[in-house]
């Protein structure tokens, strides 16, 4: 008789096996989903992974879409790490965006408007989500309905914002800001492309997460904390501070990484910005293992689904919202498969053959 | 302000209010087993959608209404297979939920966005309406309203009053001793998952085929949130729930009340207002934890396994 029975200890490996099957789960509801729709399976598996790697100019476009999703998912990784269940990146993204945007528009002429904006934006992101996790530390709320609730007024925030004081006077009613000049975009990198500036600041901060968890003092806190809260207790380390560090620097990152849209890639303020790079962070940060390396792979891949389904709708004539499908069961195929890593199968001897 | 206005405020207060009391409704309950589903707005834009289809397509509203309730609970049906047989953690299983739903309900809805249905007509009721003031709050309303409180009234009674309420209670305390005592603790956590699933679904048909009978991306708006915060708010009681469900229907509307007071300000910012609530809100509950932590579920949000 076969029995499942739960592990006392989880090999390394099963925690990327788990994903690599979620992810291949994801893709045969994918071409089920496909072949209901009347369409050729393995003709659309291949417009939405394999055709955004085509040719230079579409694999820059996958960095562009990884790079706002990989910066938010470092911060929410660090949160998850330490147990705090930060849902805000998408708001405090948001609001970077139009703080940036805000700033930028203000000194449009000085030669150093996009590093004031890129700052303004990190400021910004930092200040959302200090709102979060001072109402956590002050009067106890649950985090992860306040990070939801600052996400919809930064939404609000942000069509206030295009529909009323960030409005171009000269955009025939559009609401939109006006269109950025050179002083307030992000360098290009790579020429033909729109790889920008943004793209290596999530590389560097997938590199300084990496570091910061395994070398220093400050990230082998957060893991004890995360791992076991009364532990970091007696070990005497400041819950209190580690928390608003955390939390600050989480909204610092998805701050940037909205900044980083509105002067990289879209260059104006649209009302836009995202299209839920905040929520499909949190994707990110666990199918990655709340790992930078693992990350910066998972980023790539939901950067994919991103491209893929922006191309799907133009070969297939598929809606994009197929995009959202695909991310949601991926996260649930996943939290499915980590099933493995808590139980194993294991043969139990029935009594009848123990007799026999 | 005058009496029209006052009037038109709180009849607004009462549409408002209802999708958030529906979906508090099965959340508490769901709770009260010991289960946290935070999937409360994906199921509610499922119920929305599919409730929106089967009434465009059918030309029954009430067969709308039965497919969304079936859509909520098919929702919460995924939700409970993963956490409780699976047993992933029930707030990452939630989120899950929310993403998924969102997702799928934007897919399937994609070639009706913008269309619209004849909705749901308010039902005077005789006699009672006529009652001076509080007939034309209360008895002018759409049949779903009226079913929101029979559903109140049932769970009210259900939670206090009955042995089953009493059950569902010793499972959600204590998982462990109602096992030991022979409860079957995963069927009423699954029947309150369903529950708790079909009212989200019911909470979302509302929505689309009485508010505002149409299906657009994400109309639910964050009420399944609000719900959340709504069954903390209400310590768990029936009463409480309803008089915030309609506390929340009124900052839902308050662009009604300032315009009625003569002010000018942005819609979109008035439009944070319910949002902003529950932020205040939320501080008013974290203030009074004590009171918060007697009237939880003790094992809310852990996952029950009889194998340990």
């Amino acid at each position: 008789m076969w029995q499942f029975q739960p592990r006392t200890f989880i090999p390394w490996y099963l925690q990327l096996i788990s994903p690599l099957i979620a992810v291949f789960l994801t893709i045969l509801l994918g071409m089920g989903l496909f072949s209901f729709l009347g369409k050729d399976p393995f003709h659309a598996m291949h417009v939405f992974f394999l055709s955004p790697l085509s040719d230079g100019y579409n694999m820059g476009e996958l960095l562009v879409k990884t790079a706002p999703m990989l910066l938010c998912a470092i911060g929410l990784a660090l949160c998850y790490q330490a147990n705090l269940w930060n849902i805000g990146a998408e708001g405090q993204l948001l609001i970077g965006a139009v703080v940036g945007s805000a700033v930028s528009l203000q000194f449009s002429d000085s030669a150093i408007s996009v590093w004031l904006a890129l700052i303004s934006g990190i400021l910004a992101g930092m200040c959302w989500s200090g709102i979060a996790i001072a109402l956590r530390q002050w009067f106890n709320s649950n985090i992860i309905l306040s990070t939801i609730m600052l996400n919809y007024i930064a939404l609000y925030t942000l069509q206030w914002a295009v529909h009323g004081p960030l409005k171009d006077p000269a955009g025939m009613g559009f609401p939109e800001s006006a269109m950025f000049s050179d002083n307030q975009l992000l360098p290009i990198l790579i020429e033909n492309t729109r790889v920008h500036l943004g793209v290596l600041f999530a590389l560097l901060a997938a590199i300084l997460c990496w570091v910061l968890l395994r070398f220093t003092w400050l990230g082998f806190q957060i893991r004890v904390l995360g791992h076991d809260e009364s532990s970091a207790h007696y070990a005497g380390f400041s819950i209190r501070r580690l928390r608003w560090g955390i939390m600050l620097l989480s909204g610092a990152l998805a701050g940037l990484a909205g900044a980083c849209e509105v002067s990289g890639p879209i260059g104006q303020l649209v009302p836009s910005v995202s299209p839920g790079y905040g929520y499909a962070a949190i994707i990110v940060a666990w199918l990655g293992r709340l790992h930078p390396i693992g990350m910066c792979i998972s980023g790539l891949f939901l950067g994919l689904i991103y491209m893929g389904g922006d191309m799907a709708q133009i070969d297939l004539g598929v809606p994009t919202a197929i995009t959202g499908l695909f991310q949601g069961s991926l996260l649930f195929l996943l939290l499915a498969s980590d099933f493995l890593l808590r139980y194993r199968l294991v043969k139990v001897k029935s009594k009848e053959t123990q007799h026999g | 302000m005058d009496n029209e206005l006052l009037l038109q405020i709180l009849t607004a207060a009462i549409k408002t209010g209802t999708p958030l009391l529906l979906v508090a409704l099965g959340e508490m309950v769901c709770e009260k087993s010991g289960v946290l589903n935070l999937g409360q707005e994906g199921m509610m834009l499922m119920g929305a959608v599919c409730g929106f289809i089967a009434a465009a397509t059918s030309g029954s509203l009430i067969f709308g209404v039965l497919m969304a309730m079936l859509a909520g609970m098919l929702m919460s049906l995924l939700f409970g297979v993963i956490s409780m047989h699976l047993k992933a953690n029930q707030v990452a299983t939630g989120l899950a939920l929310t993403i998924f739903g969102t997702g799928l309900s934007a897919f399937i809805g994609s070639t009706y966005v913008g269309q619209t249905v004849k909705g749901f007509h308010a039902i005077v009721v005789p006699v009672l309406s006529n009652i001076p003031f509080l007939g034309s709050i209360l008895f002018k309303h759409d049949p779903l309203i009226y079913l929101s409180w029979l559903i109140t009234i049932a769970v009210g009674l259900f939670c206090t009053k009955t042995r089953g309420g009493l059950i569902l209670r010793a499972v959600g305390e204590n998982p462990y001793n109602a096992n030991a005592i022979g409860l079957p603790v995963m069927k009423v956590r699954y029947m309150a998952i369903l529950f708790g699933g079909a009212m989200a679904g019911l909470a979302g048909s509302y929505m689309s085929l009485a508010y505002t009978p149409m299906w657009m991306e994400n109309m639910t708006g964050g009420r399944g949130w609000i719900a959340l915060a709504l069954v903390v708010f209400s310590s768990w009681k029936t009463k409480n729930l309803v008089l915030g469900a309609y506390l929340f229907g009124i900052a839902s509307i308050m662009h009604l009340v300032l315009q009625g007071l003569g002010m000018k300000i942005s819609p979109n910012l008035l439009a944070m207002l319910p949002y902003l609530a529950t932020l205040i809100v939320m501080i008013f509950i974290g203030s009074n934890r004590m009171k918060e932590k007697l009237s939880a579920p003790m094992s809310l949000g852990q996952t029950f396994d009889s194998r340990v």
